[in-house]
């Protein structure tokens, strides 16, 4: 189907389901409980996962597949960021253009990256990356501030030209839409105690990653893909197989600089306002977390690793020492105390300590990220009980 | 005229004359060697013929054109195949995908942004990646990851990607260098077979003279770099000046 083999196109329902099913597979709980506050099947959160799904998918092509590191791709977020940005104030709040600009853009801002970076490989290549994308950074605070909003950033305002929109009505605010269908709209489901929310903006963001994550079956099963993968593995037969390896590099930088630029049009369709620190070198840093943490080189890895540190950064932040208190209430006083003081720099603020410590586990003993994880124990499940069908009613809530 | 034309070659490196004044005609269809002590440039000479190093002096013409000033994957696009001392293949691909990338380098050039083809899809390319597997008897290891061969499988399949570039020159750096003797024999028996089988000029750099003398139809000494004596393998064997610069302590060597 759709060009695919049997693999990849079981592959791309599965992702497919999981993406339309999400609203019930993220919010298991029911509302009210104790462990609604796992559940993650709001809107926000829900867009975010999707969105930082394409992104990951897009630094995958690159570092997965030519182990090119770039460092520096939060700069073609936030470029594609502020031109969907400027879409949305100059011609209309239907967010068709402003994704559609923000994708050539950040990849004509690539294609200028790439082409000055990719002189080097190595170090001095992540190194290069780096250096762009803290100069665009310093650069949109600062000096661009006419065309970034500085400080402030930007956000729609009432007195924008919007030339292709009409007059708004009085009192009423610019609202992102598509074709009239605003973003921010959610159609909510009551089931006993369930609540689910259909919103939208993620499904539309969802649309977009499937469109992404389609796109980057293609390329994987391309000889264009097996090139690259080819410039990972021995560069120097590359050249002497009579192959140019610097328009392979640059073409892979180009299309993952632009589902980054895919990325951030589509969080400005989201929540309408774009600041600068969207390009800060930590973001540039949080796709490569999410991408080895997935697995890097594998389809749906990226989508996983982006899934899970997306869901602690939400979720195991809002846990605090009164919830931990909670929890731990059926234990004696003075041990209660113990335990909550022992898991508390774990939490809440100190989530990104928990996940500093799985991202090493993982690097240490799942080299190939959370995909290698899912292999082993497939293996594992295969080899102890060849025969059997049943999987023990363990069921994964897959992200 | 030969092939391979080398006028007045010369590299010096800082203080080091790599290359005097190397002059080298290679026959077409011929095999010539290039034998030589340590440190007599021939691996100089043998990067400047892949385009890795430019010399100071001279020219390089390869079939009429000069290769000099070129990138190595344009020099190999003009026909000229490279086969390393250690053997470079793709170790993290299948077999198979190492024989494909050549294939498509011969029929699509040295980029083409074929982002959408699915590249089983592709029988030409395919069928041709699977007779040259076929000929490399290498065909029943198709799906193994290349880098967990042995050596001599190695070597084997970087020949066989070399050929399926139908170059006119392939050039061997030291193809048996490190190899175990059944293996090397092997290596031998091969680019035999591939020398009556094929129109390919074969150019050897070697050290291990039951290689040189099993295969080479010409042979070329290169002392501190400049070229001593060229002659026919038998006329080498018994060249005084060859066994003073030379062959007196080659007959151990692996």
């Amino acid at each position: 189907m759709f060009g695919l083999d049997k693999k990849h196109t079981n592959l791309l329902l599965l992702v497919l389901a999981l993406v339309i099913l999400a609203p019930f597979l993220l919010n298991p709980f029911p509302e009210g409980s104790g462990m609604a506050q796992f559940n993650a099947g709001y809107p926000d959160l829900m867009q975010r996962f999707v969105i930082f799904g394409i992104f990951a998918i897009g630094f995958n092509i690159l570092f997965g597949l030519t182990g090119y590191l770039s460092f520096g791709h939060a700069a073609f977020l936030g470029v594609g960021s502020y031109a969907a940005m400027w879409m949305m104030k100059l011609l209309t709040m239907n967010i068709i253009p402003a994704i559609a600009v923000s994708v050539v853009v950040a990849g004509l801002f690539a294609l200028l990256v790439g082409w000055i970076s990719l002189r080097r490989s190595g170090i001095y290549f992540s190194i290069l990356t780096l250096a762009f994308a803290q100069m665009s950074y310093a650069l949109a605070y600062s000096v661009l501030t006419p065309i970034t909003g500085g400080e402030t950033g930007l956000q729609p305002k009432l007195q924008d030209p919007r030339i292709l929109d009409g007059e708004l009505a009085v009192g009423a605010s610019p609202k992102a839409n598509l074709f009239g269908l605003e973003m921010g709209a959610s159609f909510e489901w009551s089931v006993g105690s369930w609540l689910f929310t259909f919103n939208v903006g993620y499904y539309v963001a969802a649309i977009a990653m499937l469109f992404a994550f389609y796109m980057a079956i293609r390329i994987f099963n391309s000889p264009f893909g097996m090139m690259l993968r080819a410039i990972k593995s021995n560069q120097q037969r590359l050249n002497y197989t009579g192959l140019n390896a610097r328009p392979y590099t640059l073409a892979a930088f180009v299309v993952s600089g632009m589902y980054a630029g895919l990325a951030g049009g589509l969080m400005v369709a989201m929540d309408t306002q774009v600041g600068a620190e969207r390009m800060f070198w930590t973001a540039s840093g949080e796709v490569v977390l999410m991408t080895i943490l997935g697995g890097a080189g594998t389809l749906i890895g990226p989508v996983l690793g982006a899934g899970m540190i997306k869901y602690m950064e939400n979720i195991m932040s809002k846990i605090n020492s009164t919830i931990l208190h909670e929890w731990f209430a059926f234990l004696p006083d003075g041990l209660e105390n113990f335990v909550v003081t022992l898991i508390y720099p774990f939490i809440g603020k100190g989530w990104n300590l928990t996940l500093g410590l799985i991202f090493m586990l993982v690097v240490i003993f799942l080299p190939g990220g959370l995909v290698e994880g899912g292999q082993r124990i497939a293996k594992l499940f295969k080899r102890k009980k060849p025969s059997s069908d049943t999987p023990d009613g363990k069921t994964t809530p897959a992200e | 005229m030969g092939i391979l034309e080398i006028k007045n070659v010369g590299k010096r490196f800082g203080g080091l004359q790599a290359l005097g004044d190397v002059n080298l005609s290679v026959a077409e269809n011929s095999c010539h060697a290039i034998i030589g002590p340590n440190g007599a440039g021939k691996s100089t000479l043998l990067n400047v013929l892949v385009g890795k190093l430019i010399p100071d002096t001279g020219s390089v013409m390869f079939d009429g054109k000069s290769v000099l000033g070129r990138k190595p994957y344009e020099i190999c696009q003009m026909g000229i195949s490279r086969v390393f001392q250690t053997p470079e293949i793709f170790g993290d691909l299948s077999v198979m995908e190492n024989m494909l990338i050549p294939c498509f380098a011969k029929r699509d050039g040295s980029f083409t942004p074929n982002a959408f083809m699915d590249l089983l899809k592709d029988r030409e390319i395919v069928e041709r990646a699977e007779s040259m597997l076929e000929d490399m008897n290498m065909i029943d290891k198709r799906h193994m990851h290349a880098a967990s061969m042995s050596r001599g499988d190695k070597r084997r399949l970087e020949i066989g990607m070399c050929l399926s570039q139908e170059p006119r020159l392939l050039l061997l750096d030291e193809p048996t260098a490190g190899m175990a003797r059944a293996d090397t024999n092997n290596t031998i028996d091969l680019l035999k077979q591939i020398k009556e089988e094929r129109d390919i000029t074969i150019a050897i750099i070697e050290h291990d003279m039951h290689v040189v003398f099993s295969l080479a139809e010409r042979i070329t000494v290169l002392a501190q770099g400049t070229p001593l004596v060229e002659d026919t393998p038998d006329k080498i064997k018994g060249h005084p000046k060859v066994r003073e610069a030379y062959l007196g302590e080659t007959q151990d060597a692996a």
